[in-house]
């Protein structure tokens, strides 16, 4: 279990406070929609009301995740987080006349530009800002897949297959060795990072956090089923070359092999998720469901987009704080 | 086994193999319920897919992508 974080602001205060007194006064006031992405307080707040739903915290108890009070909060917090998703930009405008969802998916992902943060690893980084990079990074790895099992049941048929497929392979296919979740874990001890679950919560950035909150928003919500396919197209679709790149950076590095391992293990790996994810279930979903395609393509634009800007976001940090490195580079070659 | 080809110069998924024979007649072990297999020649990691294919364009000036 995870220890609780320090607050960063009034709502996750309330929620921290929340989760030790059953007397709550009533939410602070919501930032408005168009803050809240990048609003670290916000998000951490979001984070901590989900997190009921995973692992949970040392100390707090387990009967909380249904606590009407929290349910509430969480609702109230999802719908600005919901707004701000839907008004993000999307790389391509696919909306067309009764095309096959996978082609829309595809021209979506293609139509993104490859972001500057894996030749960075591959190419540029010190070994600090790969382990910041790491440690950023361990909110998602250490529960990596968990948000899309809540998706299983929301299927059926061919789609519910596919998925529970991808999952398998995701958790181990049937070897603890290769459970994904502890091939990161090994990463980070073999680093000499803590591989406990949410260690690095503290500084963990907003967007990083957004990114994290935007799969649970859409694996927890029924309705949102489609958003949650169509962003795990895009995840699985975006991750074998960018993870090439960065096994290769993990390796100039000279940082233990453990490190490596994990990013050549998603090389393989994400190569048939991405096809798994792009036809069988998000094919086979939207051809049960129809109208789910355009949630589909508006979760694999949510992928791209935070992704983009959590990366953009370590890019800036690492060239603007010099603590991190002792070149620093302003141009990425 | 079954096995599926992807569109768009994507490879073959493989399911249900145990191993592979690739081209040059080496076998390679299989440990996952589904692989993806290149179809492009282009991969790192032949003779598993590893995305490269996106690169190449059908209208790349190379034959054979």
């Amino acid at each position: 279990m995870t220890h609780l974080p320090s607050p960063r602001g009034p709502l996750s205060r309330w929620v921290l406070g929340a989760f030790a007194e059953a007397d709550r006064p009533s939410l602070p006031r919501l930032p408005a929609a168009t803050a809240v992405l990048s609003d670290g307080d916000f998000q951490l707040a979001l984070w901590l009301l989900y997190e009921l739903h995973y692992r949970g915290f040392d100390g707090v108890e387990a009967d909380l995740e249904w606590d009407p009070d929290l349910i509430a909060a969480r609702r109230q917090l999802e719908a600005p987080f919901e707004a701000a998703l839907r008004a993000l930009p999307s790389p391509l405008d696919t909306t067309g006349p009764d095309e096959d969802v996978s082609v829309r998916l595809t021209r979506l992902i293609d139509a993104d530009p490859s972001g500057e943060l894996a030749p960075y690893l591959q190419r540029a980084a010190s070994r600090e800002e790969f382990l910041d990079f790491l440690r950023s990074r361990s909110i998602y790895h250490l529960k990596e897949s968990d948000p899309q099992s809540f998706l299983l049941p929301r299927l059926s048929g061919g789609a519910k297959v596919a998925l529970a497929e991808l999952q398998y392979d995701e958790y181990g296919a049937g070897d603890p060795d290769f459970l994904h979740q502890e091939l990161f874990a090994d990463a980070l001890r073999a680093c000499g990072l803590s591989a406990d679950y949410g260690s690095y919560l503290d500084e963990t950035d907003a967007l990083t956090l957004a990114n994290n909150n935007a799969m649970s928003l859409f694996a927890l919500n029924r309705r949102l089923r489609g958003a949650a396919m169509g962003h795990l197209a895009a995840f699985e679709a975006t991750s074998s070359v960018p993870c090439r790149r960065i096994a290769a950076g993990a390796d100039r590095l000279g940082l233990p092999a453990a490190a490596a391992r994990y990013y050549d293990e998603h090389v393989e790996a994400d190569a048939a998720h991405e096809q798994v994810a792009i036809l069988d279930i998000c094919g086979r979903a939207a051809a049960a469901e129809p109208e789910l395609a355009d949630d589909m393509l508006f979760g694999a634009s949510v992928c791209l987009e935070l992704d983009r800007l959590a990366a953009e976001d370590l890019l800036e940090r690492w060239r603007s704080g010099p603590s991190l490195s002792d070149e620093m580079p302003r141009v990425v070659a | 086994m079954r096995v599926s080809q992807c569109p768009d110069g994507g490879p073959l998924l493989v399911r249900g193999a145990q191993t592979w024979l690739d081209d040059d007649g080496t076998l390679h072990e299989v440990r996952r319920p589904v692989v993806a297999v290149c179809q492009c020649s282009r991969s790192q990691r032949m003779p598993w897919c590893d995305g490269t294919h996106k690169f190449v364009r059908p209208d790349a000036p190379e034959p054979g992508g």
